[in-house]
């Protein structure tokens, strides 16, 4: 599914991402480690196609329609409801019987009953699982998350473990963290950065 | 066609949320009226109405400018733009959701500061009219872009002004030779290439300016 | 670089040499001197290459700008940017001699009715942005494709700006090239060809050389950045 080799990100002088190298196949779920600056976050856009590897050699074999992506922001309308959110981007990723699973997400992440609130009135645990919802909105084949525990709290981490391990093997994963026990268990693949 | 039904909730969505935040419109409205009173202090007794025109056009640039700055900040709270890019709509539909919704906006303003115009200094006809319209479009289609280019970087609001103010002195001729000339026609033409050509092109390069690479 | 000694720059800027003093010999003494303007008119020959240099210029940033969006070959963005340095930097020399041609012609340092100045003007300013615009933003695909995309929208700018401010302003700068063709005697516009094709090929020569001085100092970054 995700094959990378040498890959090297680089920002003007500065050199983020040195030497990576990855093999995904499909199925697989890779757990990407490493301290604060690494780079976790930088790979994770770059798999995700945000931004252009500097040299190396990059194969993913989703299209944006196949991808899923949890970044380290929500990536959701502060203005807007949980259901209006989701709504603009079920449109946008041509979600089939969008009500439906736009409903589904939100009970099974426990955000139904506050459904119709701003997001600008929700606790940072809300708005990240309000984001992992909008990221499994699509079913996509391929999961690119950027530490989904983040922000959680003991329930909504359960919740998400559960999502995760219902999903994992049917669906391809590339998840950075900085709890590695954690996701040790569905772990097909290692990676460490500097 | 899901392009349009894409363009549709985007533009409902720039409503939507502009609406709610409620800060924009408002500063708007009071930017130009504003200006107009400022206006009528700055310009001497004996000032022909064709100063006035110009001032108009002055008024209306900045007041667009103030919108434009303003036009992908909810983008980057919490980073959505992101997510917009991402999607397998295309991203043109972004930028013009967010032209209609900013000329929306600022047609709203001019709702209430031309009137005011008309009541301060002097009568627009139907052809001055045509001309804010054409400009309006105009100054939105290449403004969203710019906006776009400059949220990207450091100092955007020093920045946006300095993009976008030479690509209006066009849009400017052509409003107040609209209103003033006898010769309006030409003037509206000039507007109607400017838009057409500009916005086709802005239409065309959004894409370019929110990715790093073609996916 | 090639290696053929013609198209090598030492050589082109030898030939530029030469072709800048023939030009500068041609318009200041050999040329008779024109019956209406005088000897302010000598300058005409060097404004007009000059502007139509940074036009050249600007032109082909656009075309570079274009390549990289295009092809998206990383090194287009360099041969962009410094493309529309030497187009603002003639552009900024075209505004000048105007300016003095104006002052020797009309009496006055700047003219709203000179179409063409003007033109410049808003193209400088234009230009100008530019810079900050990649001043603004992080080395990187974002800063180049934005530049590029900006660098398309200022040749598309030059036209239209053109008809917008030759709707506004009356025409009273002497148009040299009529419909039939120019207005000159043949010694006139054989100098006026010998001064374009110099500044034309100086432009090009100070390009090769800045695009050649910037891959140099990429390339000794880098170099440092190897070494332990």
């Amino acid at each position: 599914m995700i094959r990378a080799r040498d890959l090297e990100k680089r920002y003007g002088r500065r050199r983020v991402l040195t030497g990576v190298d990855l093999a995904v196949p499909a199925g697989g779920f890779a757990v990407v480690t490493g301290p604060n600056g690494s780079g976790k976050t930088t790979l994770l856009r770059v798999l995700a196609g945000l931004a252009a590897p500097t040299r190396g050699e990059l194969e993913v074999h989703a299209d944006r329609a196949q991808l899923g992506y949890l970044a380290h922001e929500p990536l959701v309308y502060r203005e807007l409801t949980a259901l209006e959110n989701l709504d603009l981007f079920g449109r946008l990723y041509r979600v089939p019987e969008r009500r439906e699973r736009i409903g589904m997400l939100l009970e099974r992440f426990g955000l139904w009953d506050a459904r119709g609130s701003r997001v600008s009135t929700y606790s940072r645990g809300m708005t990240q699982r309000l984001a992992l919802c909008r990221a499994l909105l699509h079913d996509p084949a391929l999961l690119l998350l950027d530490e989904p525990y983040s922000s959680l709290d003991e329930e909504g981490a359960e919740l998400l473990d559960r999502e995760l391990g219902a999903l994992a093997g049917e669906r391809t994963f590339v998840v950075t963290t900085h709890d590695a026990p954690r996701l040790h268990r569905l772990a097909t693949v290692e990676v460490t950065l500097a | 066609m899901t392009y349009l039904a894409d363009v549709a909730a985007l533009t409902r969505k720039d409503l939507r949320v502009e609406l709610r935040a409620g800060d924009t419109l408002p500063a708007m409205l009071l930017f130009v009226l504003s200006t107009l009173v400022v206006f009528h202090f700055a310009l001497p007794e004996g000032t022909g109405d064709d100063a006035a025109y110009g001032l108009l056009w002055v008024a209306i640039v900045f007041a667009a400018l103030l919108g434009l700055a303003r036009a992908w900040v909810p983008e980057q709270e919490h980073g959505v733009l992101d997510g917009l890019v991402l999607a397998p709509s295309d991203r043109s539909a972004i930028w013009l959701g967010k032209t209609l919704a900013t000329l929306a906006f600022l047609a709203a303003a001019q709702v209430v500061a031309l009137p005011a115009f008309i009541l301060f200094f002097a009568p627009l006809d139907l052809t001055a009219i045509a001309g804010v319209l054409l400009a309006d479009i105009g100054i939105c289609a290449v403004g969203s872009l710019m906006a776009a280019m400059a949220s990207a970087g450091r100092s955007r609001e020093l920045l946006l002004p300095l993009l976008v103010l030479p690509l209006a002195i066009p849009l400017i001729v052509g409003g107040v030779g609209a209103a003033i000339s006898p010769e309006s026609e030409r003037y509206l033409l000039l507007l109607a290439l400017y838009d057409g050509v500009f916005a086709v092109l802005s239409w065309a390069s959004f894409e370019y300016v929110v990715t790093e690479h073609s996916s | 670089m090639s290696t053929s000694a013609i198209r090598s720059v030492p050589g082109l800027a030898l030939l530029t040499a030469g072709l800048m003093g023939s030009a500068l010999v041609l318009a200041l003494i050999v040329v008779p001197e024109d019956a209406d303007q005088g000897i302010s008119q000598r300058i005409f020959y060097i404004h007009v290459p000059i502007a139509l240099t940074a036009y050249f210029c600007f032109g082909l940033g656009a075309w570079k700008a274009l390549l990289l969006l295009w092809r998206g070959e990383e090194r287009h963005d360099l041969e962009s940017y410094v493309a529309i340095h030497q187009g603002t930097i003639f552009g900024a020399l075209t505004l000048i001699t105007g300016s003095i041609w104006a002052k020797a012609s009309w009496g006055r340092w700047w003219l709203w009715s000179e179409d063409q100045l003007v033109l410049f003007l808003v193209l400088f300013l234009f230009y100008c942005a530019y810079f900050m615009l990649r001043f603004s933003l992080e080395d990187g695909p974002r800063r180049a494709r934005s530049s590029a995309v900006y660098a398309l929208f200022g040749v598309v700018l030059i036209p239209v700006s053109f008809l917008a401010i030759r709707l506004a302003e009356d025409l009273i700068h002497p148009t040299v090239f009529t419909r039939d063709g120019p207005q000159m005697s043949g010694s006139m516009f054989a100098t006026f060809c010998v001064a374009w094709g110099a500044v034309t090929l100086l432009a090009y020569v100070l390009y090769r050389v800045e695009l050649a001085g910037k891959r140099l100092d990429a390339d000794l970054r880098d170099l440092r950045e190897a070494l332990p």
